[in-house]
């Protein structure tokens, strides 16, 4: 963290930047609260640590389109959301400057909960794969491998934009399988399937919060915000209403979802959201040849560019159901 | 069929049975009970929820007078999804209809034995209208009248023939008109409502109402403070999102008021204690 | 004082089912919630805070209010049923049953909302006692005893055993259907019981939230919080998504909205969120058109306007769901701490 304070205060004496965009403490070791730090104000507050998991692109939106120029501090993955927000015209890339930051992977501090720990005060970081986890009803230590963010534990990204990358000590963690739980879905009988999505997204609250949180999910307003539109139902009139937004949803970003993982992170009642998306992706990569939105800031997606290799409808008709 | 249950959601049926175009998209809208007469009695101020299912719900102010025993009149400017809809009906279309929703205009007291001064831009014309009618309805318990009513254009002024067969031959009663900009065959006051306010220089005994834009509404009541009125002086009427209309649903305060309950009938000093976030 | 004679909680829960509806904290696609007991319900009495609060049971997050009949110009009302099963939800903790007592002086105030008083009077509460209080809890502060909590019947599970306690006539009379269950508890049971209560009270005074200061939080100072200008900061990151409003046991702010079945007009009543950019939205304009405004809003409502207009009381029983459940980990302790006295 001392080299990101220390790049950031070269970065406002020098006048590169009148503000950065991070994050802060909270209340407890592990709650970070996406903020802006100005030149004026300084750093008091700031952290970077396992804690940080969200996604700072999205801000970029309205921050860009302000005056002066902001540094804005990205993990890998984050960079992917960067490139395709500079894609689709949303970030004056001119008021922004990236700084690339490592990153181990990030805690959920829900997953440590699930295992059975109760009132966590905190969760300190040791320089190995150790969490040492303090409550009101004693100590105990967790293996960080088993409590990062599902986005975490299959992340291979590196950086793909930056002004400027600070380099990291090497660390290496295993790694999941992406697709594995994918395939796992694609193996069970279509009547399994869809018991599986009825289930989990039958505990929708309709929150909004994937919606929110998703960077690629940037309309100016929203179908479902449109009383007009027809189908903003925020009353489910029938029990297949949540289920619907949800595939809309996931259908509206394929192709330009880069994996960020956000939806899932935020979604309160934990559904997998990621695994929409990420069976388009697999099948954009098995249909169109590999893809990776925002792996960088100018190719067009494969649902958007039309070659005549591209695959015949008749194909991905075949794939249906599956 | 069972029990009618009384709860303040659950809306009565009204029949629209008149309809008058009043200027190119304000049109006033009687409606009955199905079985004649009003659908309920209300006070001047007083709002109702009308709505034609599958299309939506909204408030508007009830403009006729509750003097009239014969039914309810209100005037609807076009400018959203319902009431786009409501400016397509035809005589004999049903509505449901709730209320009589909010506070209302002190008749009968504060305003009781005053000089009224009455201001209103375009639309705003709709909840003073039921004042006006009320007072002239029980003209021995009120001093003089003044009417100060501006719209863009002539054609923009709503009621203007109940003002000129009416209002203005009613005694101690004067209407002061304005439009915003000169107008072929228009030889009356041109100008915006606060500087005719001004220009006409009331004498600081009247009590106020005034309903309109919310600039007007602005500068106007600037304009009255600088003539010698006090804040305890001016009522006004407020309008903001509402969806139950008696406090409930939680979106249309301001501050710890709600306007569709402790309005929406304000008087400005009363205001002032609240977070100007309307 | 009654015990629960078996240490198979779910005869208890068959035993009651018989009787009335039961909704119970039950485990489904990994996540808690209030949900209709059945014989093969994953029930989860550990669980503090399920994901939504109990308030579904009296205040549903989408109800049908009625229906229209349209026929050319014709409208006709499909009143309501008022035909409704008693029902019984258990395991409510404290802080979510004191929440019933604030939708209460909504709801059951004049106008009283009848859909809301015809749920509350077939509704029976069964609370349970917080026998190990997480870090996000501050019900305290609002003056809520999570060692005894309000409710119809009170229960205390220590070591596996449930001790039942009636405290209204409506739960007197409820218990007395399960004789067959319960028998009456020992000195030694009263013992364990104050015991759990003694642990429960050492925990809550050692809570990391249990000393927040809400002085200065009243309709006197509206204009000075409303006015402060921390809020651009505090509100700087929200995302205005709904999670703090639909996790909220307090939370009433409802939406009506229309739909067309095909077969007749539907009218629902939904739980809206003032953190939603339409929430105030009109034809002509939206006096809130700003994420700050919003935000301001939510934690105006619930800390100045509320006691404002209820005596003093807070729209807040202090649950932490919010703490737990916000995407960018924004809550009402941060709002409290950073506009309150300053210690």
């Amino acid at each position: 963290m001392q080299k990101i304070v220390d790049k950031i205060n070269e970065l406002f004496a020098n006048d590169t930047v009148d503000r950065v965009l991070g994050w802060k403490t909270g209340e407890f070791s592990y709650d970070r609260t996406p903020a802006v730090f100005t030149k004026d104000t300084g750093l008091d507050g700031f952290v970077y640590d396992d804690f940080c998991g969200s996604n700072l692109s999205k801000y970029l939106i309205s921050e860009s389109a302000k005056g002066g120029k902001m540094a804005v501090l990205l993990k890998p993955c984050d960079t992917y959301s960067y490139n395709q927000l500079v894609k689709e015209h949303r970030i004056k890339t001119e008021n922004v400057y990236v700084v690339a930051i490592p990153c181990r992977g990030k805690v959920n501090v829900e997953a440590i909960k699930a295992q059975g720990v109760k009132g966590i005060l905190s969760v300190e970081e040791t320089a190995g794969d150790t969490l040492k986890v303090s409550t009101l009803y004693g100590d105990c230590e967790c293996d960080r491998n088993d409590v990062l963010y599902e986005k975490c534990s299959v992340c291979q990204k590196t950086h793909v934009v930056y002004d400027e990358i600070i380099e990291e000590e090497p660390y290496d963690r295993p790694r999941k399988d992406r697709f594995a739980e994918v395939e796992a879905l694609e193996a069970m009988t279509a009547e399994e399937r869809f018991a599986f999505w009825r289930e989990q997204l039958s505990k929708c609250i309709r929150c909004n919060a994937c919606r929110n949180a998703c960077p690629v999910c940037n309309c100016h307003k929203c179908i479902f915000d449109n009383a007009n539109s027809g189908v903003a139902a925020k009353a489910n009139t029938d029990e297949f209403e949540e289920n619907m937004f949800h595939i809309i949803r996931a259908f509206h970003v394929a192709g330009r979802c880069t994996d960020c993982g956000e939806c899932s992170r935020v979604c309160p009642q934990n559904i997998p959201l990621h695994l929409l998306n990420r069976k388009y992706i697999k099948e954009m990569n098995e249909l169109y040849g590999e893809y990776q939105a925002g792996a960088d800031a100018e190719t067009k997606g494969p649902l958007t560019n039309f070659t005549k290799d591209d695959v015949e409808p008749s194909i991905v008709y075949q794939k249906g159901g599956k | 069929m069972t029990a009618v249950r009384e709860d303040m959601l659950i809306p009565k049926i009204g029949i629209v049975t008149d309809i008058r175009q009043d200027t190119p998209d304000v049109k006033t809208f009687r409606v009955n009970a199905l079985d004649g007469g009003k659908v309920f009695e209300h006070m001047p101020g007083q709002c109702a929820m009308l709505s034609i299912p599958g299309v939506g719900e909204a408030m508007f102010s009830i403009t006729s007078s509750p003097t009239n025993k014969e039914f309810m009149e209100f005037s609807i400017k076009k400018c959203g999804c319902l009431t786009e809809w409501l400016h397509q009906m035809e005589v004999g279309q049903q509505v449901t209809i709730r209320g009589p929703l909010g506070n209302h205009f002190p008749v009968e007291d504060e305003l009781k034995g005053k000089n009224l001064l009455i201001i209103a831009g375009g639309i705003g014309i709709a909840p003073v209208r039921s004042v006006i009618n009320y007072c002239r309805d029980n003209r021995a318990d009120y001093g003089t009248i003044d009417v100060v009513y501006g719209a863009r254009t002539p054609a923009d002024l709503v009621d203007f023939q109940e003002m000129q067969e009416e209002w203005m031959k009613t005694e101690g009663m004067n209407v002061h008109l304005t439009i915003d900009v000169p107008s072929e065959g228009w030889d009356g006051h041109v100008g915006f409502v606060p500087n005719y306010v001004k220009e006409l220089n009331f004498s600081t005994d009247k009590t106020v109402v005034m309903c309109g834009p919310p600039i007007m509404i602005k500068f106007t009541l600037q304009n009255l403070m600088e003539c010698g009125f006090a804040k305890t002086q001016v009522y006004t009427t407020m309008e903001l999102r509402m969806k139950c209309g008696f406090g409930k649903c939680g979106r249309c305060n301001i501050g710890d008021k709600y306007v569709c309950k402790d309005g929406p009938v304000f008087r400005f000093d009363a205001l002032d204690q609240l977070p100007s976030e309307y | 004082m009654l015990k629960f004679t078996s240490n198979e909680m779910k005869t208890l829960f068959s035993a009651i089912a018989e009787l009335r509806k039961l909704y119970l904290p039950i485990e489904k696609a990994g996540e808690v919630g209030f949900y209709l007991w059945e014989e093969d319900a994953k029930v989860r009495l550990d669980v503090l805070k399920t994901v939504k609060s109990a308030k579904d049971a009296f205040f549903p997050q989408s109800e049908h209010l009625m229906s229209f009949k349209v026929k050319d110009k014709a409208i006709e009302i499909e009143q309501p049923s008022d035909d409704m099963d008693d029902f019984v939800i258990m395991g409510v903790r404290a802080c979510d049953a004191k929440s019933f007592e604030i939708l209460d002086s909504v709801y059951l105030s004049k106008p009283v909302d009848t859909y809301y008083q015809m749920r509350r009077e077939h509704g029976l509460v069964i609370t349970m006692a917080c026998g190990q209080p997480e870090e996000s809890c501050f019900c305290t502060v609002f003056g809520i005893d999570p060692a005894n909590p309000i409710g119809d019947v009170v229960t205390w599970l220590v070591d596996g055993t449930l001790y039942w306690e009636a405290k209204t006539e409506k739960g007197e009379a409820f218990t007395a259907e399960l004789t067959a269950v319960l028998a009456e508890a020992s000195a030694e049971d009263v013992a364990a019981v104050n015991a759990q209560k003694d642990a429960i009270k050492a925990i809550t005074e050692k809570l990391p939230f249990a000393n927040l200061n809400l002085e200065g939080f009243d309709g006197e100072h509206l204009m000075e919080k409303f006015n402060d200008p921390q809020w651009a900061e505090l509100s700087k990151a929200c995302l205005g998504c709904g999670t703090c409003t639909f996790v909220c046991p307090t939370c009433q702010c409802y939406d009506v909205r229309d739909y067309d079945t095909g077969d007749g007009i539907r009218r629902f009543r939904c739980w809206d969120s003032c953190m939603y950019s339409d929430f105030t939205m009109m034809a002509h304009g939206n006096n809130r058109n700003s994420q700050v405004e919003r935000f301001r809003q939510r934690f105006m409502h619930k800390l100045v306007y509320f006691p404002a207009n209820n005596n003093g009381e807070y729209s807040c029983v202090g649950c932490g769901r919010c703490i737990n459940k916000c995407p960018i980990q924004m809550n009402i302790v941060k709002v409290i701490k950073a506009l309150g006295v300053k210690e």
